[in-house]
């Protein structure tokens, strides 16, 4: 019962924080827009504009709901609805910090720890596309379907390099499960021989399975220079463009909580999860409740690094030509994914005799 | 060929080479150069709050001024009117009465000065014509409205206020050498 009442307090936690980064990552993007270009962004809602968000969000709810007349209506009101329900979903499996402890029982601040996690992350993401392609041809628009079909190919062909990278993580760490991935690279020394602990992290091991990872993660988020789906020069909006109100809404809201999902899933792969040199010796010595705390505090501040990052990418890169796009997927990727592993494999058998 | 700047480029159809190839430096350049302008001082100015500068041969909405004893400068010569390209300036002149020395400094005054601001192409040509230092342009801006009537500013909204004297001295410097 306990366990039961402490699943769904995080479930719930997990919800509202997802939704609140979601919230804020879309003013941050207008504010770390605004200072990469010289300007201030949005400062008049609030102090420094913090109530951007709320103004934003009550705008949305204030539109009018618009659904074309010529649209599949079912599945016009599904295709957001798909999309926010996944991307929500995929935050169930990432072990965000280390066991909390009442009462002398331990609860894992993980909301599932199924042992083919990173398995069912991928199925999840992989059913956002749904959500898009449904939207995009229901609202039986070209630019919406055009957008679509951009959307479904490119994730198609991104995801494949990324599940390749993804192997020779998996090799490492022998397990399909994240709370494995992120333990394993929690203890150990670095290459062996450095001795920090909590360092163990596999970006240091797997630095080209990680930059296709991102790469990939880029394109699986739709994310610049990856946005062809939504480009506003070339689709008006792609596959939201007959979206209003609050269904546009969760488009462009779960877009940004795959951006902090996705920030979350890297972190935890090669950047060592809730890990952080000094984790151990901070659980012999502090409450672990507080050390929990803190391992999710690291987590959560990894992941926000890469929502920075993902913004700071979009600032800096223009889109990429739609042949470029596949071209890079299929061509360069995906053959460099597969040389990867063959070379974890290959140092794996050498080192671990 | 002839270089016309110093700044041209010329286009060379190269091969890149590996490391171009790999694009990730240029990326990675071209991250630090965002990443620098984040620290760079904003462009921007809270507008309604702070105001920018304008030019000092900005034109804008005009201005009848009064004399240091605030009487008004106009003597409804007319010259304005005629000036006017765009046709903009309606004068009624009227003769001064007894008892009206502190309004008017001259013996004959406008008794209606109305310029319709959708006419008026902000040329500056009336501030020129005028012989008496009545009429200038200055920095203010023409507020928007919804009808077209009330574009047409009579003396009500022309005539400087002796509580808010409109500074012209930037304007006097330059285009009235004594």
């Amino acid at each position: 019962m306990a366990i039961l009442i402490f699943k769904i307090a995080l479930i719930l936690i997990l919800f509202l924080i997802s939704l609140g980064v979601a919230a804020y990552a879309t003013y941050g993007e207008r504010k770390v827009a605004a200072f990469m270009q010289d300007r201030i962004g949005p400062d008049r809602a609030g102090p420094f504009g913090l109530l951007q968000p709320i103004a934003d969000g009550t705008k949305m709810f204030m539109k009018e709901e618009i659904i074309p007349n010529v649209s599949d209506k079912l599945l016009f009101i599904l295709g957001p609805c798909i999309f926010m329900v996944t991307s929500l979903m995929t935050s169930a499996v990432i072990p965000w910090g280390t066991a909390m402890e009442f009462g002398g029982v331990k609860y894992a601040m993980q909301v599932a720890d199924i042992n083919i996690g990173i398995l069912y992350v991928f199925g999840v993401v992989s059913l956002g596309v749904y959500g898009i392609m449904i939207g995009g041809w229901a609202s039986n628009n070209k630019f919406a379907l055009l957008g679509a079909v951009r959307a479904s190919s490119q994730m198609i062909s991104y995801e494949l390099a990324m599940g390749m990278s993804l192997i020779a993580v998996i090799m490492m760490s022998g397990s399909l499960s994240l709370t494995d991935i992120v333990t394993s690279q929690g203890d150990g020394k670095l290459w062996g021989f450095i001795p920090v602990s909590g360092l163990n992290w596999n970006i240091f091991y797997q630095p080209m399975g990680f930059i296709i990872f991102l790469i990939c993660a880029f394109a699986e988020c739709n994310r610049t220079p990856f946005d062809l789906p939504e480009c506003d020069t070339e689709l008006i909006g792609g596959f939201h463009t007959e979206y209003s109100s609050m269904k546009l809404g969760l488009y462009l809201f779960a877009e940004y909580i795959n951006m902090f999902i996705s920030g979350a899933i890297i972190s935890c792969l090669y950047f060592g999860g809730y890990n952080f040199p000094g984790l151990t010796y901070l659980s012999t010595v502090l409450n672990p409740n507080i050390v929990a705390l803190l391992s999710f505090g690291a987590l959560f501040a990894k992941a926000i690094f890469f929502v920075f990052f993902f913004m700071w990418i979009r600032w800096t890169i223009p889109r990429f030509r739609y042949d470029q796009l596949m071209k890079l997927g299929w061509q360069i990727l995906l053959p460099l994914s597969i040389i990867n592993v063959l070379l974890t494999g290959g140092i794996l058998t050498i080192f671990n005799k | 060929m002839i270089q016309l700047t110093s700044r041209s480029k010329v286009v060379v159809d190269k091969k890149m080479s590996f490391k171009e190839k790999l694009y990730l430096p240029a990326i990675a350049k071209g991250m630090a150069i965002t990443f620098m302008h984040m620290f760079k001082k904003a462009a921007t100015l809270r507008y309604p709050e702070v105001k920018r500068e304008f030019a000092p041969v900005y034109r804008g909405m005009h201005v009848l001024k009064r004399d240091e004893e605030g009487r008004e400068n106009c003597t409804a010569c007319g010259l304005c009117a005629v000036a006017c390209p765009a046709e903009a300036i309606t004068i009624d002149g009227a003769e001064r009465q007894k008892g009206e020395e502190k309004l008017y400094r001259e013996e004959k005054y406008a008794a209606k000065y109305e310029i319709n601001m959708l006419r008026c192409i902000f040329c500056g040509l009336c501030e020129e014509a005028c012989p008496k230092d009545a009429i200038y342009l200055t920095d203010r801006i023409v507020e928007s409205s919804y009808t077209r009537n009330s574009f047409v500013f009579g003396k009500d909204l022309l005539v400087e206020k002796m509580d808010d004297r409109i500074d012209i001295s930037k304007r006097k410097k330059e285009y009235h050498i004594d």
